[in-house]
């Protein structure tokens, strides 16, 4: 199988979409002639041409708001949010219009959209451009949302997305873009809702999504290699819809959680595991759920700080060996 | 391109009745047979006389929330939908109700909604602001001041991607025009040449907070010089006029697939909503407009005037829109609330289509 970047992964999703249906556009700021603001759209324009791959304006409610009209009438707009730090501006649009007007209307209506882009800190951008809003949108009943985080997911999820008829957002990430994972040269889509166990292991079940569950894999490495801990990991890979059977088939083996994510903590996904797991598995448990999350503040700019900001593999290992 | 700020107020062609309202010659009003004309004026009757029933319907307690009424404007949708065409949509902000009878939403679908029952357009999930009908071009219906702007230069942008010769008709209030979303929409539908007509019914209150004390500048449709795109102000009381300029901007989105700004100017007879104690406004204003400006009134002479229409025919069609509005109460009243199980029908569509849902996992998270 070759290896390909994440960022690879995605292009080659939207292509191959882009050739499946006409009906899938590209929208979003610099996407075709700028070949994206992170290359993830890179020569789809040159392939597809100016109708389909649509450089926009600095406008998000305006150009998220055609979108969500347009796909009204059958159009299937990826949306590309430069940075989903962006979306707050749009947030009426993606709100009240994409996930209500199906609801409102008693069902006469579907907005089948993708929003992309990515949503992650890390690059010492400042706390404007560094939000994870995996948990408001997950909050918003009628949305779906998802966070890949290797190659082939971003891919298969990808491909999910845009054949999706209700409302997918995608959140992508920035650092993982360069990544390289092996990915099929076949055609295949990772159904949303379907977790994906990416180390067995017996001790402990650490549940992540988005790259905190990179992080993970670090962290359950040198649990196993210097503690003699051995770390299940799973990841979400979807957060609404959420595979709750395979979290909960985790727990029962390990009875000990630790819930990493890139997240702020209240309120934050984690929240919801870990409600949801002491709701369904208490007696599985043989310790209190542990959470590691981005530290409560805004994000800091200086890059030493954002290093102990954003949950790494030392902090990971530090929530197991409380439990473990 | 053409533009035109026609003066602020139009009265002197509005108090002309008996010598015919201007733009009655247009060739888009001069084609309409005499059945046609008659139509136009039942159809706003119609609205006037439902919502009438509405307002005796909400202070029986039986509907929830908010209610806008539109009456005082309904020229301007009974004047633009009526120059509906197979590719033409239109969509809307909360004060609803008249769009949604014009382009043929019943009357029972329509009073049921209001009162949440079953048997309402949207099942009772929508109410007052969110009436929707896809099937006869009608895409609501929105609830956030300005937020259908963008949605409508989306239609407009998915009937040019489609190749359908066709328009989008977005409709605003006079507040509307001060959100950002608005001011997107205008951008984008004229660099990318989309086919809609935002219509602004300019009824000089934004809530409770006059036009004076909201806008800086006026006319408010000469925003669209700021974005390259044609516009222009019109007496919305008169519905030879909105049909006649509505008309050729619906052309300039046909031919040239370009978007026009109109500004209609209008009124409303009732507050904001019902809970609006109305102290922004003099009596005497309202009074003067019922009197001078009401388009029902300026039609129904208009009609009589040139013999289209006589009393007794008037007279009949009030009857049948007032019978109608009452049958359609009676309806909602005797409609059943939606079970309680409908809360969680319609949030996904795959959720309402299982045998054909691709996604796993959990959708609905209630404890």
């Amino acid at each position: 199988m070759p290896l390909i970047t994440y960022r690879q992964a995605i292009n080659d999703a939207l292509a191959e979409e882009l050739t499946r249906d006409e009906n899938v556009i590209i929208m979003g700021e610099e996407v075709a002639q700028f070949n994206g603001a992170y290359k993830v759209t890179e020569g789809l324009l040159e392939k597809f041409g100016p109708k389909r791959i649509i450089d926009t304006p600095i406008s998000e409610a305006g150009f998220i708001g055609i979108g969500i009209g347009a796909s009204l009438l059958g159009v299937r707009p990826v949306m590309e949010l430069m940075f989903w730090s962006f979306a707050y501006v749009a947030f009426d649009q993606m709100i009240n219009n994409a996930a209500n007007v199906r609801y409102m209307s008693g069902g006469l209506m579907h907005c089948p959209i993708v929003i992309r882009g990515p949503a992650n800190g890390g690059t010492a951008v400042g706390a404007t451009h560094s939000h994870t809003p995996e948990n408001f949108i997950a909050n918003t009943p009628g949305l779906k949302v998802v966070c890949p985080a290797t190659a082939y997911d971003a891919k298969g999820l990808m491909k999910a997305a845009i054949r999706d008829n209700d409302p997918v957002y995608v959140m992508e990430n920035t650092i993982l873009y360069n990544e390289k994972w092996e990915v099929p040269e076949t055609d295949y889509v990772v159904p949303l809702g379907k977790a994906d166990i990416k180390r067995e292991g017996k001790d402990v079940s650490i549940i992540a999504h988005g790259r905190a569950v990179i992080t993970s894999l670090k962290a359950a490495e040198i649990l196993k290699a210097e503690h003699g801990i051995d770390a299940e990991v799973v990841d979400l890979r979807s957060i609404r819809p959420l595979d709750e059977e395979t979290i909960l088939a985790s727990v029962r083996k390990t009875h000990r959680v630790v819930l990493v994510e890139e997240n702020k903590p209240f309120c934050g996904v984690d929240a919801q595991i870990a409600f949801m797991i002491q709701d369904k598995a208490f007696d599985d448990l043989d310790a209190p759920i542990r959470r590691v999350s981005s530290l409560d503040a805004p994000q800091v700019y200086s890059m030493p700080l954002e290093k102990l900001q954003i949950p790494d593999a030392h902090r990971v290992i530090a929530a197991v060996k409380t439990i473990c | 391109m053409t533009k035109k700020a026609s003066a602020p107020s139009t009265a002197e062609t509005a108090a002309k009745p008996a010598s015919g309202l201007a733009h009655k010659d247009a060739p888009i009003n001069a084609q309409l047979t005499k059945e046609q004309r008659i139509d136009l004026f039942r159809q706003m009757v119609r609205i006037r006389r439902f919502e009438e029933r509405t307002l005796r319907v909400y202070q029986q307690g039986k509907i929830g929330g908010f209610l806008h009424l539109y009456i005082g404007q309904e020229s301007v949708a009974v004047g633009t939908v009526s120059l509906k065409g197979q590719h033409d949509h239109y969509i809307t902000a909360y004060r609803d109700h008249g769009h949604a009878l014009a382009v043929g939403m019943s009357m029972n679908e329509c009073m049921a909604e209001l009162q949440g029952k079953y048997t309402g357009c949207s099942k009772g999930k929508g109410g007052s602001m969110h009436y929707f009908a896809p099937d006869k071009n009608f895409w609501g219906g929105h609830g956030i001041v300005g937020g259908q702007t963008p949605l409508g230069a989306g239609l407009a942008f998915g009937l040019k991607y489609k190749g359908l010769k066709g328009s989008c008709l977005c409709f605003m209030g006079d507040g509307a025009v001060n959100q950002g979303a608005f001011a997107e929409a205008l951008n984008l539908a004229s660099l990318w040449a989309l086919p809609v007509v935002f219509v602004i019914e300019n009824n000089g209150y934004s809530m409770g907070t006059s036009l004076a004390r909201s806008s800086a500048a006026t006319p408010l449709a000469k925003r669209a010089d700021g974005y390259a795109m044609d516009w222009e102000v019109l007496n919305g009381a008169n519905i030879w006029e909105v049909r006649a300029r509505t008309a050729e901007a619906m052309k300039r989105a046909h031919e040239s697939c370009r978007p026009t700004l109109l500004e209609m100017d209008t009124y409303r007879y009732r507050g904001h909503s019902m809970s609006d104690p109305e102290k922004y406004r003099d009596k005497a204003e309202v009074e003067e407009y019922k009197a001078k400006h009401d388009p029902i009134n300026l039609l129904r002479a208009d009609l009589l005037a040139d013999g289209t229409l006589d009393e007794a025919t008037a007279t009949k069609i009030d009857d049948e829109a007032k019978a109608e509005a009452d049958a359609s109460a009676k309806f909602a009243d005797e409609s059943p609330f939606p079970p309680p199980e409908e809360i969680f029908r319609d949030v996904y569509w795959e959720t309402d289509n299982p045998d054909k849902r691709t996604s796993q996992g959990r959708l609905f998270f209630n404890d």
